[in-house]
This record gives C-alpha cells, structure tokens and sequence, in this order.
C-alpha cells in the first residue's frame, strides 16, 4: 500500500475562534501506481485532506499512514517556487535525482528554455509546469497535487494534464489528485474518490476500469452524470 | 517593427553616455553651489570662523603626509566596522529570535523599548565608568546603540516570514542548513539591508561621540582637540574626508549589496 488513511474527525479553528468540522470519517487507502482523484466541491476539506497526508496537519482524530520511507513530491495550489532562485535552482534545491534526469523532466513540461529564469518573470502556467517539475524532481513514490489545473485556460490545462499524466505513468508514481472539476477527474485518474459538501464525508469510491485515454467519449459522459447526480444527493440534508 | 526601432534609438549608446553626463552633472551641481556658498561666506566671516575652502585642503593635505589623517580614519572605521559587525549579528539574532517566539518577544520588548530611547551619551558615559576608558567600553557602547534599532527590524522580518515557503520547504525535506540559506535568509535580507544603510550613519556619527569622550585617536578625538583649540579649520579637515569616506562606504558597498540581493525583483512585480 502507498497510503493508507482514516481520519474520524478533523475540525478547523477559524480566525475568530470558532471550531468547525471539515472532515468525517474518511477512510481509504492507496495501492502502489494507482492515480486516484479526489472530488469534491469547494470547501469540502480536500486540501485539508492532502494537507494532512502530506504531513502539514497533524492536529485530527485518526490516521494517515504514508510509509516513511516514501518520498512525497507535492504540487500546491499556488506554484510556491522560491523568488529569489531560478527555476534551475529551484529544481536542484530538491532534486535527489541526477542532472541529466532532471533535464529530462524539464523538457517534458517544456520548461527547457525558462531554467535560467526567476519565477517572477514567468506566467502562471509556466510557474505551475516549474512546481510539477520540482515534485517530480525529488523522485516522488507518491505524488500530492492539489488541482494544479485551476485558472488555466482550457487549452492549456488539457495540455499541461496530457504531460502530466505521461510523467506520471512514465515514472510510476503513485498520485492523489485533488479537483472540483468531474470531467478532469475522469481524464486523468483510475479511480476517483467523491467527498460531499463540508463537513466532507465520502461519498463514492469509483474505479474507472478503462484506461483514460481510450474511454469512449459516450461512457465519459454517463460516468460524469452518474457522479453529478450522487454529489447532489449528497448535498442533499 | 516601428515600436522596436524607437526603442533601440532611445538606448543607443551616445544617448547613453549623454543621459550619464546630465545625471552626473545633476549630482555634482548641488556641491559645486555648496562650495562657492562656502568660499562666499569665507570672506564675509571674522576670526577663521568660516576657513575658506583652500584652508581647510590645505591643512587636510598636510595631515595626509604626516600620516595623521589616514591612521585617525583607519582607527575610527576599525571602531565603526568592529561595532557595526557586532550590533548587526546581536541585533539580527535577538531581533530573529523574537520574531518567532511569542514569549521571548514579551520578555524582552520592555528592555528593547528602553534601549531604543536611551540617549546615546548615557550608554556610552556608563560604559567608560564601568569598563574604563578602553577599546571594548567604546565599541560596546556603540554597539548597543544600534542593537535595538536592528532587533526591531528584523523582528518584523521575522514576523513576515512565508508559511507557504516553510511549508514547501517541509513537504520537500529541505535540511535545516539549506532551509536557512535558500528559503529565510532571502526573506530577511530586504530587512537586513534596511537595518544597515541606517546603521551604519548612526553607528559612524555615535562612534565620533565614543571617541571624543573617553579615546585618545580617531577623528572624534581630532575634533574634540580642534574644539578646545577653536580650529575651525582643522574641525573640517577631519570632518570632511570622513564624511566622504562614509559616502564611498554606502555608495560602492551597501547599494551595490542591496541591488544584489534584489535583482530577483522583477520590474512588473514578482
């Protein structure tokens, strides 16, 4: 198993001091090279949840059991790359991989010509491509990304998830995938797993047997309103 | 196409040389009025109250072969460099160490507080009786002059601090010596810079204070002779070159150092 996870309860304090429950009694776990999307509207606890996995949040009733011998590689939601270092630097700060290996997944992202780059000259694809570069960099046997598709245009995104997706595959990496978006998830991972509205409980545990290059556009569109269809039941009191 | 041919116009290298002229022009022309106001009001003044500027060169360029001038400027920056160094690092850890940890800002804002209003004079007096009229007594009092000025500024660096940086910095297992080298130190030295271009005027003009109420060298020291002896003229030759000094300091060494450590700033905005 690459993660094994059961959280009973996680609440959140607000800045003004009021405790309110983000997650219940959710429990899943992950096998080696599974790519898994976790679905959810906003506000559901998702990021809390890869938080929590990623060992930024240690403060809920429960388990997270990542092995510790694995390596995490993490994509936030914004780029988080360091300012003051160019995306080269940013890349070999991390990088437990050799350099030849590291140009490699440059130029996968297309990231070849930016290296010698500060993070503030590029433009937020770019910035996205550098942070799914760098999680790749530490040789990831679990990969965390918390919807690194979010404020790209169409185009983009679709594109940026195909590169994504081949790295991914190409490297054997475990990965969690966190997105609001149904036809996203149904893209990229083999399995998606729904949470509900906050306080986020799960909902679904959906195994996608065709690979998800070749599900016939058809079945995509029954599988998204099938998984529509138990998210609103879910909203439902 | 047109827009680019403008703009290779707008930078071509007479242009350049041109806009350099008139920029220098615009920084000397202060102190060339400067001067002939000087020379003017020479001549109008009783008593070598006001030397004129040839005097004062004069008097400078005989203390330079002597070797008076330079060993009195080498002996003040010695002070100024040994105090600056101490107050900077001191201040920097204290200032740090408060930023992050909540007790210890409560324990020793009261005392920084006070530091920060304590006249100059009181601390350097209070030095000299309690240590004697030593090197230490001089630097040290100096030094904790500027310490609370530091404290307080690279406190708020401190406070200011990225979560998300550390947090990345966490998830990607960054060793606590390259978390410090790559993700804090970078966020501190905006703040570090600012706590030294204001250190280092007040850590010069205090040291001459220092130097001229308990040391037998350094420039203040040659003031306070040039006062007793109502020298106008040997006050300034010792000011003068100081002050320059100073300048060249800020000039070739703080600026280009601060424009170092920000050249990651883009124009249009990191």
């Amino acid at each position: 198993m690459a993660l094994e996870l059961s959280i009973s309860r996680k609440d959140l304090r607000t800045a003004s001091g009021q405790s309110r429950m983000v997650l219940r009694d959710v429990a899943f776990s992950l096998k080696q090279g599974e790519i898994c999307a976790l679905l959810g509207p906003s506000g559901c606890g998702k990021t809390t949840l890869l938080r929590i996995i990623a060992g930024l949040d240690s403060d809920f009733e429960g388990r997270a059991g990542l092995a510790p011998a694995q390596r995490v590689g993490m994509v936030f939601q914004e780029p988080r790359l360091l300012p003051w270092r160019s995306v080269a630097q940013n890349l070999r700060l991390v990088s437990t991989c050799g350099e030849a290996d590291l140009l490699a997944i440059a130029a996968a992202l297309h990231l070849t010509g930016h290296l010698d780059h500060f993070p503030g000259e590029l433009s937020l694809g770019l910035a996205r491509r550098a942070a799914i570069a760098r999680a790749f960099a530490v040789r990831p046997d679990i990969l965390l990304l918390d919807e690194p598709f979010v404020s790209l245009d169409p185009a983009l995104a679709r594109k940026l998830r195909d590169e994504l997706i081949a790295l991914v595959l190409k490297r054997k990496v475990t990965a969690l995938l966190v997105t609001h978006d149904v036809a996203e998830a149904i893209a990229v991972a083999d399995r998606i797993i729904v949470l509900s509205a906050a306080p986020g409980r799960l909902v679904a545990d959906l195994p996608i047997d065709t690979p998800r290059q070749a599900l016939a556009p058809a079945a995509a569109a029954s599988l998204k309103a099938g998984i529509l269809e138990l998210m609103a039941k879910a909203q439902e009191p | 196409m047109q827009r680019t041919s403008t703009k290779e116009s707008s930078t071509s290298p007479l242009r350049q040389s041109l806009e350099r002229v008139t920029a220098l022009a615009l920084t000397l022309l202060p102190l060339v009025l400067f001067a002939a106001a000087w020379q003017a009001g020479s001549s109008f003044a009783r008593g070598g109250l006001v030397p004129a500027p040839l005097a004062v060169l004069s008097v400078m360029a005989a203390e330079a072969r002597s070797g008076a001038l330079f060993f009195n400027l080498g002996v003040t920056l010695a002070r100024v460099a040994a105090s600056f160094s101490l107050a900077m690092a001191l201040g920097a850890l204290l200032g740090v160490a408060m930023g992050r940890s909540k007790m210890l800002d409560r324990l020793c804002d009261p005392l920084l507080i006070i530091l920060l209003h304590l006249p100059a004079l009181v601390t350097i007096v209070l030095a000299y009786i309690w240590l004697g009229l030593n090197e230490t007594a001089a630097v040290a009092a100096v030094a904790l002059n500027k310490l609370p000025n530091t404290a307080v500024t690279l406190r708020e660096g401190a406070r200011a601090l990225d979560r998300s940086l550390d947090e990345m910095a966490f998830v990607f297992k960054l060793p606590p010596g390259q978390r410090l080298r790559h993700v804090v130190l970078p966020q501190l030295a905006p703040y570090f810079a600012a706590a030294a271009r204001s250190g280092l005027s007040l850590v010069w003009k205090i040291v001459l204070v220092a130097e001229l109420l308990g040391r037998s060298s350094g420039v203040g020291f040659e003031i306070g002779v040039a006062f007793q002896l109502f020298d106008v003229t040997r006050l300034l030759a010792y000011a003068l070159p100081f002050v320059g000094l100073m300048l060249a300091i800020e000039t070739f060494f703080v600026r280009p150092a601060e424009r170092h450590l920000s050249r990651w700033r883009t124009p249009h905005g990191a």
